[in-house]
């Protein structure tokens, strides 16, 4: 009786997962709803199944750092760059205030100081390069220093010939850093054009929801894309499509699962098993490596200067060669009082 | 609307901008253009659009159609064109006039076969030594139902990394609107020019304004704190030059189009002469160049908060 209450079945059950995706922080509550079956959920029951809801595997939302206590093996992440914080280039306001007074406020209330983390770390033993989107900061939105983080991390992929894992999460670029945002598209996409010359591996999870700029940018220039089950991935908005094209949207519409179909990732990843997916991935991109090397004893990739350069705390001394040969001194970074 | 456009335009004859940044040359007691009078005349329906340049400054253009996949794209066009003495591979998004055109060219919102059509004709350039020159005039990618279902992000996302790589020579030119994305995917270049009178965003100030003031009709005061217009993108060195319109361009085209023809002459021939004049692999210092070139694009602070 009781437990045909729990289970809505029929007619009873809710259509879509439409209500509050955004809203479904766990509180510190005993008992979690989950928004597509509506399952009353145990949440500690919740926390050790990886946020995936036992009855539906509707997979809750994850934080960046969420995401790499339950990939990384233990110990073993290392963050970069998490000292660069975001400025506020084009003196941006809009009707609720300033940018700078969104940043102080975002920074607070998520305890990060930017959308994206970055660092290395092993998974199933193998070293990754990570980087990593927190929706709860500005709906992860790619601006400055999302792109700088990102390409700085992919950068040491290179130099150091370890694979790329990306997982995304993100409403696209940050509209209050206008054209820079933007651009940081190019500059990501860019930086791993060189990865791909350098024959190291990207590996892009995309996960609820990814639109815009990052569906349009890196997330989607990867050697293997993943999606969560469920998950809302495209490049305009649904509302912003339905809006414009006065069409219906079919049913299940930018999800993971409509993206296969359509032949736009390699797989999905169930959550509960990414660990494993992943391990084996990198295993396949292990043994190549491996492979190539004892045929051709020469090191294929030699680290750059560029590496010794990026220390683990993630200082940068004149970061990229490049810099300084273009001679145009741009990038509006104020140095690090560390670099001299 | 094209009265108030009109009603801009003595005002706005009056205020010049430098090539390279100096100060508005004011002769007048008129006001500078605000960043959405620009709009306005950047969507300007009588502006040149890409075909007219082509047209003007280019012989024997060869149009060169489809993605070799899913179809032919007409807002976004392309194909190999004599500029000057040289073969190019021309690129660009074509809007159109009247409502059918307009209708036949979306627009000129692109659709995934658009950016993979650009694709295919940048591999082209590529191939034989072609530069490149492509003219930005669009609202930003098509948001369809369709577009989605073929990748319109992937499509956009592969387009960055093939000119990215690319071992020759990139122009760009925003000629109207650079509309987000869907502009962006033919504008990674060595060198990106803009009109003075175009502008080129993150997002359209409209759906800024929805998104942010949750009012639509915000638009124009998103369009001003959002920094689009050509003098100040050269301010943040995101531009490379600002082609001056002493006279907006839709009511100067054959000017306009002359001194754009002459500002892409111009880069080409620094481009060429920088990197591939007597280098067989000068065109990987181009790609190397192009890369600290967006590399460096940002604005942040090192350091412990």
């Amino acid at each position: 009786m009781v437990r045909s209450f729990f289970h809505r079945h029929g007619k009873f059950q809710p259509v879509a997962p439409d209500d509050g995706r955004a809203e479904q922080k766990i509180p510190d509550d005993l008992w979690v709803k989950c928004p597509r079956c509506q399952e009353l959920l145990y949440s500690k029951q919740l926390e050790q199944n990886a946020r995936v809801c036992p009855k539906c595997a509707y997979h809750f939302r994850l934080r960046a750092r969420e995401r790499i206590f339950l990939l990384a093996d233990d110990g073993t992440f290392h963050e970069w760059d998490k000292d660069i914080a975001p400025r506020d280039p084009l003196g941006f306001a809009d009707g609720s205030g300033t940018y700078a007074e969104k940043l102080v406020t975002t920074r607070r209330k998520s305890g990060e100081t930017e959308a994206l983390v970055t660092g290395r770390a092993t998974i199933g033993g193998h070293r990754v390069a990570l980087a990593v989107c927190d929706f709860d900061f500005l709906g992860a939105s790619m601006g400055s220093v999302f792109g700088e983080k990102l390409v700085r991390a992919i950068e040491r992929a290179g130099d150091r010939n370890i694979p790329l894992l990306t997982i995304s999460a993100s409403g696209g670029a940050r509209m209050h850093e206008g054209m820079f945002s933007l651009m940081q598209m190019a500059k990501s996409v860019a930086a791993l054009a060189r990865l791909g010359n350098a024959g190291v591996p990207h590996i892009s999870l995309l996960t609820d929801p990814c639109y815009g700029g990052v569906t349009a940018s890196y997330a989607t220039v990867a050697d293997v894309i993943l999606a969560e089950p469920g998950a809302l991935i495209g490049f305009a908005g649904p509302r912003v499509i339905e809006q414009i094209t006065k069409q219906k949207l079919p049913e299940g519409f930018q999800t993971a699962e409509f993206l296969l179909q359509h032949g736009m990732i390699d797989l999905i990843a169930e959550r509960t098993s990414l660990r494993t997916t992943l391990t084996t991935l990198l295993a396949h991109y292990g043994r190549a490596a491996d492979h190539q090397a004892m045929l051709n004893p020469a090191p294929r990739h030699r680290p750059s200067e560029v590496a010794l350069t990026l220390t683990e705390q993630g200082v940068v001394a004149a970061h990229v060669p490049a810099l300084s040969l273009a001679g145009r001194s741009v990038s509006h970074a104020e140095p690090s009082p560390h670099h001299e | 609307m094209s009265d108030q456009v009109d009603d801009l335009v003595s005002a706005h004859s009056t205020a010049l901008i430098g090539v390279n940044g100096g100060p508005p040359a004011v002769t007048g007691t008129a006001p500078r253009p605000t960043a959405w009078d620009r709009v306005k005349l950047a969507r300007h329906p009588e502006r040149p659009r890409t075909l007219d340049y082509i047209e003007r400054l280019t012989t024997g253009f060869i149009e060169m159609h489809g993605d070799r996949s899913a179809g032919d794209d007409q807002a976004l066009i392309g194909g190999m064109a004599q500029f000057g003495d040289r073969t190019v591979m021309v690129l660009g998004h074509q809007k159109g006039r009247a409502t059918n055109e307009n209708i036949a060219r979306n627009f000129g919102m692109p659709r995934p076969e658009g950016y993979r059509k650009a694709e295919r004709l940048m591999t082209h350039a590529a191939k034989f030594g072609l530069p490149v020159v492509s003219f930005i005039d669009t609202p930003g990618a098509d948001p369809g139902i369709s577009s989605e279902e073929r990748g319109q992000g992937v499509a956009i996302a592969e387009s960055l990394l093939t000119m990215a790589d690319l071992p020759v020579p990139l122009v760009a030119v925003v000629i109207g609107e650079g509309g987000s994305g869907g502009a962006l995917a033919i504008g990674v270049a060595d060198r990106l020019l803009m009109l003075e009178n175009a502008i080129y965003a993150v997002a359209s100030p409209e759906g800024c304004a929805a998104i942010l003031w949750k009012d639509a009709a915000k638009a124009p005061e998103a369009a001003e704190t959002m920094r689009i217009t050509a003098p100040e993108l050269l301010r943040f060195e995101i531009i490379d030059a600002v082609i001056p319109e002493p006279t907006p361009a839709h009511l100067a085209a054959e000017a306009t189009i002359k001194a754009v023809g002459a500002a892409i002459a111009h880069h080409l021939d620094a481009l060429e002469s920088a990197y591939l004049r007597g280098d067989p692999r000068g065109g990987d210092r181009l790609r190397a160049d192009r890369y600290a070139k967006f590399r460096r694009i940002g604005s942040w602070r090192d350091g412990p908060f």
